[in-house]
């Protein structure tokens, strides 16, 4: 296997921003850690269990310029940024293999059907080394939904933190062999190397599987409702999750020239389904919780075969409510049980 | 696409007829029955509405909307010559080829009639495909009624037949349709359900009464067909927010039956 020093790999990394690349990664910001582009590699940070918001911006911005319009002289000019564009080259250092996942999980719906241009374009050019999560919270699940604090399932390489500083390299795609190759020097061989020993151990509270065949059964529970007492409609786990992809479409502009933009948006949200009539599919904010969990664990498994949750614990570290999707989720499957009975014993 | 003709249908309600701005979309352009489209207007946004006209009128497309909100408010307010922008088709058809030699009923309300009236057009022009023709059509009051120039040119057809109602209170002094909300004007007609289909567009709750009356004259959930008005966005199932279930009305519809409507959560 190989492996890499810190001081080598911090070589690479200033090599990266030397070389106009944007390098994106770990950095404090406001006493919180971000994926900010990076000026000084000094300022990337290490000791970090999770950043608080997901690294899915860089394939999929908050705010996507579309296209642009321009009337001059009562002719109209637009520029449709979907066609031949390609996106910024960019490398983005720190992803934990959470984040890796959901950025694949992303890709894999925006290619669906109708291929998402935009996130094409700025997938191609996106080069992702991942770190291996070493120390974990209460909040991490990734187990309870496939995935491992080792996973390399999405990363272009894959570092594992092991002792004297170094790291285990793994390249789990053609991108990445092609980035350690240009690199070759900075690396070391050594021999086989247990992985495992150095990763950080992460109990499994649900399965995934079990809560999507419960899911089918539970529209009309009751225990939605309690569930999402709390819920203040604020979207904030949405905005923070790695693979919550819903977007909204809108125009910012005048009568002679502006922009059709792609912004985020939220299944949370009242306004997301309200019909022009008044009319609400999902009229109260538990069938918004429930068209949440249900959307993650049993629609998008049953339509793309997909997990729409990566166990990151985002959403539940910025519920300003206190929920928490993995007490939730263990939870769900007991009240489901207990309600079911409920109405058996007392229809 | 330009807008060729504006027709005021109901309060609020304006018909647009569009031509292709460009030969290369005019003749490439291509659609089926029951499919939508995004229209919009450059710094305000896209709005989703069906395409209104029939397949089977060639060089143009047609579609109805009720000034509501900030699209269709400034859409609205085009006059004939000003240029709009549109993309699609999106979504599924109504399976016009399996209807042969079937009979066909429409059931529409309010401004749900005009996905309904590209079908009908379609069937209309196609006449000696299917056997006897029914609408019924109705709306809270007379000038809701959408559409009423044709509406009479339906009366007057003999190879069809139109009922008009409109709920109570809604009618004037002239009004010479029935009078009673859909579900109970269809009771009343007692339809028969035999080699017959079924196509049910209006608001919810019209529907939601609908269904029961068609059961019961013995029209099996396959044989109803109904399209679902989600809000969308994109279109092309990306966005989020029209789905019911693992199901995206963008894409795997509009059309539905009854049938899978009943597999699906009630979210619609």
């Amino acid at each position: 296997m190989e492996v890499i020093t810190h001081d080598n790999l911090l070589i690479i990394l200033k090599s990266i921003v030397d070389s106009g690349k944007e390098l994106y990664a770990p950095q404090r910001k406001a006493g919180k850690t971000f994926f900010l582009s990076v000026k000084d590699v000094a300022s990337i940070v290490f000791d970090y269990v999770q950043t608080t918001e997901s690294p899915k911006e860089l394939l999929f911005p908050k705010v996507e310029r579309m296209l642009s319009y321009k009337f001059t002289d009562g002719k109209i000019q637009v520029t449709d940024y979907s066609q031949g564009q390609e996106g910024p080259n960019r490398v983005l250092f720190g992803s934990r293999p959470c984040d890796a996942i959901g950025m694949k999980t992303l890709a894999e719906f925006f290619r669906q059907d109708m291929p998402d241009a935009f996130f094409q374009q700025r997938q191609d050019a996106l080069t992702i080394i991942s770190m291996s999560c070493v120390r974990s919270d209460e909040n991490c699940f990734c187990t309870s939904v496939g995935a491992g604090p080792g996973d390399s399932t999405g990363s272009d390489i894959l570092l594992t933190p092991i002792e004297d500083s170094r790291y285990l390299v793994e390249c789990p795609t053609e991108k990445g062999k092609t980035l350690v190759e240009s690199y070759k020097e900075l690396f070391e061989q050594t021999g086989a190397a247990d992985k495992e020993k150095y990763l950080t151990k992460i109990q499994q509270t649900f399965s995934h599987v079990g809560i999507a065949r419960m899911l089918s059964k539970a529209f009309d529970n009751p225990v939605w409702n309690e569930a999402s007492l709390r819920c203040i409609g604020c979207g904030a786990c949405a905005y923070v999750c790695p693979v919550c992809s819903c977007f909204d479409i809108q125009d910012e502009g005048n009568n002679k020239k502006g922009d059709r933009l792609r912004c985020w948006d939220s299944c949370a949200f009242a306004l997301f389904t309200l019909h022009t009539s008044g009319h609400n599919p999902r009229p109260t904010q538990s069938t918004r919780w429930r068209q949440r969990v249900t959307h993650k664990f049993a629609y998008m498994p049953e339509r793309y075969d997909l997990v729409g949750c990566v166990g990151c614990g985002r959403c539940s570290r910025s519920c300003p409510a206190d929920m928490n999707l993995k007490e939730e989720l263990a939870e769900l499957g007991h009240s489901l049980e207990e309600v079911s009975q409920r109405i058996e014993e007392h229809p | 696409m330009r807008i060729e003709k504006v027709t005021e249908e109901a309060p609020g309600v304006k018909t647009f007829r569009l031509n292709f701005t460009n030969d290369s979309d005019r003749e490439h352009f291509v659609f089926r029955a029951g499919q939508f489209g995004e229209y919009s207007i450059f710094g305000e946004g896209e709005s989703t509405f069906c395409i209104a006209s029939s397949p089977t009128r060639k060089d143009y497309i047609e579609c109805t909307f009720r000034e509501a909100g900030r699209v269709t408010s400034a859409l609205a307010r085009k006059e004939e010559g000003e240029i709009i922008g549109f993309r699609g088709p999106y979504g599924n058809i109504f399976p016009l080829d399996g209807w042969k030699d079937k009979n066909l009923l429409f059931i529409a309300g309010g401004i749900a009639l005009p996905p309904m009236r590209c079908v009908i057009w379609n069937a209309l022009d196609m006449r000696d495909w299917f056997k006897d023709i029914t609408v019924l059509y109705g709306a809270r009051t007379v000038a809701d009624l959408v559409y009423k120039y044709e509406l009479d040119e339906w009366g007057n057809r003999s190879d069809m037949k139109l009922i008009t109602t409109v709920d109570p209170g809604g009618e004037t002094p002239d009004w010479k349709g029935k009078i009673g909300f859909v579900p109970t004007v269809l009771d009343q007609m007692a339809p028969a359900s035999s080699n017959t289909v079924a196509i049910v567009c209006g608001p919810p709750v019209m529907i939601k009464f609908t269904f029961p009356v068609l059961e019961k004259f013995g029209f099996k959930p396959e044989t109803i067909y109904t399209t679902l008005e989600n809000r969308m966005k994109c279109g092309v199932g990306k966005c989020g927010r029209c789905n019911v279930g693992s199901v995206y009305v963008c894409k795997d519809g509009p059309v539905f039956t009854y049938e899978q409507l009943q597999s699906l959560p009630p979210e619609y």
